[in-house]
């Protein structure tokens, strides 16, 4: 400690002495301005916390001398009176583009995809590029960088946006005057990453979030594979990686779960990424916090929404008119969960936006000094250089601001942005401030006249009560220059009038519409704070901001479901076990758990629900879901074992809501259908209002989607480059890829050095018996080959999914022991379902195949208790065994019908009470439970479907009462993107 | 449970009398046949228990309680369910067989404007898909091309022919136009965000619409004027010899193609989708307008929309008197065999059974302009019926025994049946 004070003071001093300039001169004698600037009479921030009043602030060099209340002033110092102004560090926006060239867009290429790299020497995917320094494409921004400054900004980090591993950045002081010499302050600041791939290459791989996530990891791993010495190749991407280790690392997530989403990839290799987030953190607040991260907060808060036309108001989501409403407390709800954050301009349209974003933030509640920090002493932190930049003390940068007094008010006027010692006006000190109301007497008539907005141009209102006249100011050298237009006979009264400092009050020569000339007088009523709340309309009055709900959407609930103890009295019980239908038994649930099952059995302070005519069943498993999710397939790679669903759950899919208004409590999120090995499953329990993590299983049962047949070959769609293109060659990729994962785990074990290979490791996993496979499949060559090569492998394919061949080599896949999850009756669709037929069900039932009913679609998978009924009527099935192809067969399926799947004493309490036989088209759920909480009630969604109704009306009258964004803008009405998936979505 | 499927497979057998006799059409009734002691579902709404119905050449003759007198040969059908034949609007069924085979697909010809295509003549009354309809009671379609403006003419068929003139039951019935959409989604393989955005050339988009209607009224009220084929094919609506089919969902699409079609002198026109009819159901019955809703096996269009509002949706219309049938044209066609499952879905929302098999058979029949013949159990109308053994809107008891159509003998066997039977032996399962 002793010793940072030392070298503080030695800082200290040193910056007292002109830096050694070691250029030669020959334009003239060499010769140094050694003079100093002192500011006095000031109220000065030197940092956010440490306010001095009727200080001196003293300047050299570009840098602070001193600053204080009792400051000697040296001898060969301007001084410059700063009384009445406040003088706060400039600003730092630490997530800028500023000056640096845009990535270019690649050209060509045409439909078929590139899978290779267009580079050598580097990293095997294009859109990794470490290596990539911004200071090569630097070329700094005069127009840029004024508006910047004018919106309060002295220094920005700046690189380009562009890819998943960005390269480094470049920090810049935005010193027009000065040269890359003086302002470039750092060269190599900081590695930047991202979830998009680089616009400059057309390599397919990733083309998911799921698959930028792998690829992050596998960089990591290789980076240390190659750090210990391990290629026998040069891979500079590598090189530049290990190189920049050191360096702060800023990643562009852009939304709450991106949050998260980068946080874990960082958490597995130790690093804290500082994250660029995307204005919803409050909605997951707690799960934010946890991160531990360092943010950087846009501040785009969106516009209102022209609600104006009711039918264009239906295609606004009740989520999207609360996230008007809400978003702007997003900061304000960050500070009061005590996460640190700065503020960037990176996706404001323009700079100049930047106040009127953050003073709503700030109406919003965000307190003025965590602001200031946000702008201050916490960029400056991120970027490491905190001594110098974002505070005032000796030694640090002489980038301050003078304004009129409280930076955070509307009426406030920036007088100067000084960076590195240089002067920029943004608005002449000198200059009067005549802002505000005044009553206008021209022509023996009273009116009422406004000025307000930009100190130095202000806009001009005038009206007699409700009639407003147009009017026009000009407000040039001290000399105000104004007309006002009488519309009824079009007369025109002009007025001039000589600014002067000892008086608030205008008075001058009027011109009348007849062209005789007489004289006005405008009393000041009220300053500009006033004036600009009238021309504002706002109040101090915080907006009334609606609840939030979880999720943040319509139908999301104020809290999430809590588990509670039940009896069920007197239902019919479908337990799907040896006791098959009990009529009027009674079921309690205690601590999420089925804890008896019984006649007359006693509440014991359980909450008693009368099930007299209902039927009461364990809650449907969807064996084969793409719903929940963000991403369903990657299909850059014809192997993508190393992505995994559970990267890209999306817990507030609405479809979430609706399956369990079907009775659906568990899903399987399968990849998608484009690879012969796709990528790992989410399993899943509907548990509507928690995080993603929350809902995948405990010690979940690991799985993969594998693919057979049209989609892996791409035969429906013109695409004729990538292997494999036939059955023969789906063969072989599965030949080669298991016998490279055999010999990769064999290295392992042995102890060898390997590279960490994510995708063999999964595929090991396979090997090793500890991850299930669920294959796509339709026709009985491929369902039986992929049978034999895993024979080959000495392992045993768990699932076929879709399996619409299945019943011609039921034998086989009961004598091979995988299971079958198929539509209905589904067929028709491609070449390969023309044999498809729906008593596939029964037949391979009947064979001893464990058969569950699947529906790879989001509507169907809310009523998949039909389409377990159609196996009675194609086949047969009776009731029982047609119950279970949605329930416990799913479950031994996925592996856990030790916990869920039947209505049987120690299982999960995952239980759905239907108003009918619950294989009847009739039937409704009208309660839904998983671990003994209440997810789904018909009577609370009639509540609920009240309230949104009510809540759409506040909040649709709440936009119509806006008075718009910038020029009055709103937005025209729309949805936010929402995809949705089955197999086959690329 | 073996049992059973021991009879069905029985039954089968006795009805088509032949295996293997997938798509021969049944032959032309011979003689007078009784149904007896089945329930009788009329389609209009009502019910007769124990019920005789007896029909000839094709017609219905007597139909009654157990006192009507029978005749001819007599199918015992007691404790089993009879059912108008049940009809589909608005599907491409016979003119795609498997979607992804450019090869089979026949129902999407080039052009914006094209009345005059006409879908009956591509009609392949031997499409395994179509015959797959039977066994689970769809005997009547309207088979109809897709896409375009205005996609083309449709025909009314039967689903048991050797050819499409023998299928044929409403030669050129309708005009179908697709409406265009104030909002639409965003198209993201151009860049746009994949959510729903106004519609900008909504305006331009009808008034294209009016532009070619105007024509075609022209050319049908002058006399030698140039052939053109497809306002030919146009002026029919204009005297009420065909009916313009308007798909539209949205309130206000819906609002201004009724608005459009009335003060266009088009006679006949009816609402196909109607998503957000139930807003508007007073205008609607104003106007006389009838709404073939969508498949209730749909999810809502909106994130806030009711869980179920499409599983209610056709109760909500017809509660409020519209006249409202169900067709499925955005489905693919096989899943048009679940038209029965679709109603049945509506009574889980409080609608009567009856009731809602009208959705599908009298109100369908009514809409579409056939229901002299069809869509009801009546003396005088066509013999197209099948017998179920429980209710047919319920999957659990959707199991036919017998079909006719026009008083044939419909077999029940299809491509997927053989297959059923053909493993199922190899297997030793029955």
């Amino acid at each position: 400690m002793k010793f940072r004070l030392l070298l503080l003071c030695c800082l200290f001093l040193g910056g007292q002495l002109a830096a050694q300039d070691y250029f030669p001169d020959n334009d003239s004698v060499k010769e140094q301005n050694t003079n100093y600037t002192a500011f006095t009479g000031a109220t000065i921030y030197v940092t956010p916390t440490k306010v001095l009043k009727n200080a001196t602030l003293v300047i050299r060099d570009g840098k602070v001398v001193s600053v204080g209340t009792n400051v000697t002033v040296p001898q060969n110092s301007i001084i410059v009176d700063a009384s009445g102004t406040t003088i706060y560090p400039s600003f730092i926006d630490p997530y800028t583009e500023f000056g640096v060239k845009k990535a270019e867009r690649a050209q060509g290429g045409g439909r078929s995809p590139q899978y290779s790299p267009s580079r050598a020497g580097f990293y095997w995917n294009d859109h990794i590029m470490p290596e990539y320094n911004a200071i090569a494409d630097f070329k700094f921004d005069n127009k840029t960088a004024a508006t910047m400054r004018k919106a309060g900004f002295g220094v920005v980090g700046a690189h380009r946006n562009d890819g998943i591993a960005q390269g480094t950045g470049v920090l810049v002081a935005l010193n027009s005057k000065g040269d890359d010499a003086d302002r470039v302050l750092n060269t190599a600041a900081g590695q930047y990453f991202s979830f998009d791939r680089s616009v400059a290459s057309r390599q397919s791989y990733p083309t998911s979030l799921m698959g930028a996530m792998a690829l992050l990891r596998q960089m990591y791993h290789d980076m240390r594979w190659y750090e210990a010495g391990n290629s026998n190749t040069t891979d500079r991407s590598l090189e530049a990686l290990i190189e920049k280790k050191g360096m702060y690392a800023v990643f562009n997530a852009g939304d709450k779960g991106n949050d998260l989403r980068a946080d874990k990839v960082g958490d597995q290799f130790g690093i804290q990424y500082v994250i660029v987030g995307g204005g919803d953190e409050y909605e997951a607040i707690a799960d934010i916090k946890a991160t531990k991260a360092t943010y950087i907060l846009p501040i785009n808060f969106p516009d209102a929404y022209d609600v104006s036309n009711p039918y264009q108001a239906d295609y606004v989501t009740l989520a999207d008119m609360r996230n008007w409403n809400q978003a702007p407390a997003n900061p304000k709800i960050m500070a009061d969960n005590g996460v640190s954050f700065a503020f960037t301009t990176y996706d404001l349209k323009s700079a100049a936006d930047f106040k009127g974003k953050l003073m709503k933030a700030i109406q919003y509640g965000l307190d003025k000094t965590t602001a200031l920090e946000a702008l201050t002493t916490v960029p400056a932190r991120i970027i490491g250089m905190s001594e110098t930049l974002g505070n005032l003390n000796p030694g640090a940068q002489a980038n301050f601001l003078i304004t009129s007094g409280d930076i955070f008010e509307s009426s406030t006027t920036l007088y100067e942005n000084w960076v590195q010692g240089t002067k920029n006006v943004i608005n002449d000190r000198s200059v009067k401030d005549i802002r505000g109301t005044y009553t206008l007497m021209a022509g023996g008539k009273s009116y009422e006249m406004t000025l307000s907005g930009d100190a130095a141009k202000p806009k001009i209102e005038i009206a007699q009560g409700d009639t407003k006249f147009p009017a026009k100011l000009t407000y040039n050298d001290n000399w105000v220059i104004f007309s006002m237009t009488d519309e009824e006979n079009n007369d025109i009264y002009r007025m001039t009038a000589a600014v002067v400092s000892s008086s608030n009050n205008l008075s001058g020569r009027l011109v009348l519409p007849n062209g005789r000339e007489t004289s006005f007088n405008a009393n000041q009523t009220a300053g500009p704070e006033e004036a600009e709340k009238e021309a504002s309309g706002d109040n101090d009055e915080a907006p009334t901001m609606v609840d939030i709900t979880y999720p943040n959407i319509g139908y999301g609930y104020s809290a999430v479901p809590q588990s509670q103890n039940i009896l069920f009295k007197n239902a019919t019980v479908w337990t799907g076990e040896a006791d098959g239908i009990l009529m009027s038994t009674d079921v309690l649930v205690r601590d999420g758990k089925i804890a008896a099952i019984g006649q007359n059995l006693s509440a014991r302070g359980a909450k008693v629900i009368d099930a007299t005519g209902k039927h009461l069943t364990a809650g449907i498993i969807d064996e084969h879901s793409h719903i929940a999710a963000l991403a369903i397939n990657e299909a850059g790679h014809n192997s993508s074992a190393e992505v995994t669903i559970e990267d890209v759950v999306d817990p507030e899919d609405i479809d979430i809501y609706r399956n369990l208004a079907g009775g659906v409590t568990s899903i399987q999120i399968l990849h998608g259908s484009a690879n012969p090995i796709g990528g790992r499953s989410a399993i899943i329990k509907l548990k509507w209002g928690e995080s993603a993590d929350n809902m995948i299983y405990n010690n979940t049962p690991k799985f993969i989607k594998f693919a057979l047949g049209e989609n892996v070959k791409q035969s429906n769609w013109q695409s004729y480059s990538r292997f494999p293109q036939t059955r023969m060659g789906v063969e072989q990729l599965y030949m080669n890829y298991f016998s490279r994962a055999k010999e990769y785990d064999a290295k392992k074990k042995s102890g060898a050095n390997i590279r960490y290979d994510e995708e063999l490791e999964v595929l090991a996993q396979i090997l090793n018996g500890e991850r299930f496979i669920s294959c796509h499949s339709y026709v009985q060559s491929e369902i039986n080959m992929l049978m034999k090569v895993a024979e080959k492998f000495n392992f045993r394919v768990n699932t076929f999914t879709h399996i619409l061949e299945g019943y011609k080599v039921a034998d086989k896949m009961a004598a091979h022991g995988v299971g079958g999850s198929t539509f209905s009756d589904w067929w028709a669709y491609k070449y390969e379902v023309n044999d498809a037929i729906p008593y596939n069900a029964a037949i391979m039932a009947r064979e001893g195949v464990v058969v569950a009913i699947n529906s790879d679609d989001g509507e169907m998978s809310r009523r998949l208790n039909q389409e377990a009924a159609k196996t009675i009527k194609y086949g047969g099935m009776s009731e029982e065994e047609a119950w279970k192809m949605v329930t416990l067969n799913p479950a031994k399926l996925l592996h856990i019908d030790d916990r869920v799947g039947s209505i049987k004493v120690g299982k999960d309490a995952d239980l759905v009470l239907w108003t009918d036989n619950p294989l009847s088209v009739y039937a409704r759920a009208q309660q839904t439970y998983i671990e003994g909480a209440l997810f789904f009630d018909l009577d609370k969604d009639a509540a609920m479907r009240t309230a949104i109704q009510q809540e759409r009306n506040t909040l649709i009258k709440m936009m119509l009462d806006d008075k718009g964004g910038k020029n009055g803008n709103k937005r025209r009405p729309g949805s936010r993107p929402k995809q949705r998936f089955t197999c086959e979505t690329i | 449970m073996k049992n059973i499927f021991k009879f069905i497979l029985a039954l089968a057998l006795i009805v088509s009398g032949n295996i293997y006799a997938q798509q021969t059409p049944g032959d032309a009734q011979s003689g007078a046949i009784s149904i007896t002691g089945a329930t009788a579902h009329i389609g209009d709404g009502t019910v007769i228990e124990n019920a005789t119905i007896v029909f000839d050449n094709g017609v219905i003759t007597a139909l009654g309680d157990s006192s009507t007198p029978t005749q001819g040969t007599v199918v015992n059908a007691s404790g089993k369910h009879i059912y108008p034949g049940i009809i589909a609007p608005a599907k491409s069924l016979g003119l795609v067989e498997v979607n992804a085979v450019r090869a089979s697909d026949d129902q999407d010809e080039l052009g914006d404007f094209i009345p005059h295509i006409r879908s009956l003549i591509a009609y392949n009354a031997e499409s395994k898909v179509v015959e797959s309809m039977r066994p689970n009671g769809v005997l009547i379609g309207q088979t109809t091309p897709q896409g375009g403006r205005i996609s083309g003419t449709s025909s009314i068929v039967q689903f048991d022919a050797w050819n499409w003139e023998d299928a044929a039951i409403k030669e050129d019935d309708g005009i179908h136009l697709n409406w265009p959409r104030s909002f639409r989604r965003g198209r993201w393989w151009v860049g746009e965000p994949r959510g729903f955005q106004p519609n900008k050339d909504y305006a331009d988009q009808v008034g294209e619409i009016a532009s070619f209607m105007n024509n075609a009224k022209a050319y049908g009220t002058g006399k030698g004027a140039e052939r053109n084929l497809a306002f030919e094919a146009t002026v029919p609506l204009f005297s009420g010899g065909k009916t313009l089919y308007i798909y539209a969902d949205g309130e206000k699409e819906i609002i201004d193609a009724v608005n459009w079609a009335r003060d266009n002198g088009i006679q006949k026109y009816v609402i196909v989708g109607g998503y957000q009819a139930y807003k508007i159901t007073d205008f609607l019955k104003r106007n006389n307008v009838p709404v073939l809703v969508s498949q209730t096996h749909a999810l809502p269009n909106f994130q806030d929309d009711d869980y179920d509002l499409p599983y209610k949706l056709p109760k909500l219309l017809d509660d409020a008197g519209v006249l409202v049938g169900i067709q499925n044209a955005d489905m693919s066609n096989f899943q048009t065999r679940n038209m029965a499952f679709y109603a049945g879905q509506v009574v889980g929302q409080g609608m009567d059974k009856e009731r809602a098999l009208q959705l599908i058979t009298g109100n369908n029949a009514k809409i579409l302009g056939i229901d002299d013949m069809y869509g009801t159990l009546a003396v005088g109308k066509s013999a197209t019926l099948f017998v179920s053994e429980g209710d047919a809107l319920d999957m659990r008891t959707n199991i036919l025994t017998h079909i006719f159509i026009d008083g044939r003998a419909v077999s029940l066997e299809t491509h997927q049946t053989e297959l059923w039977k053909r493993y199922s032996n190899k297997y030793g399962q029955n």
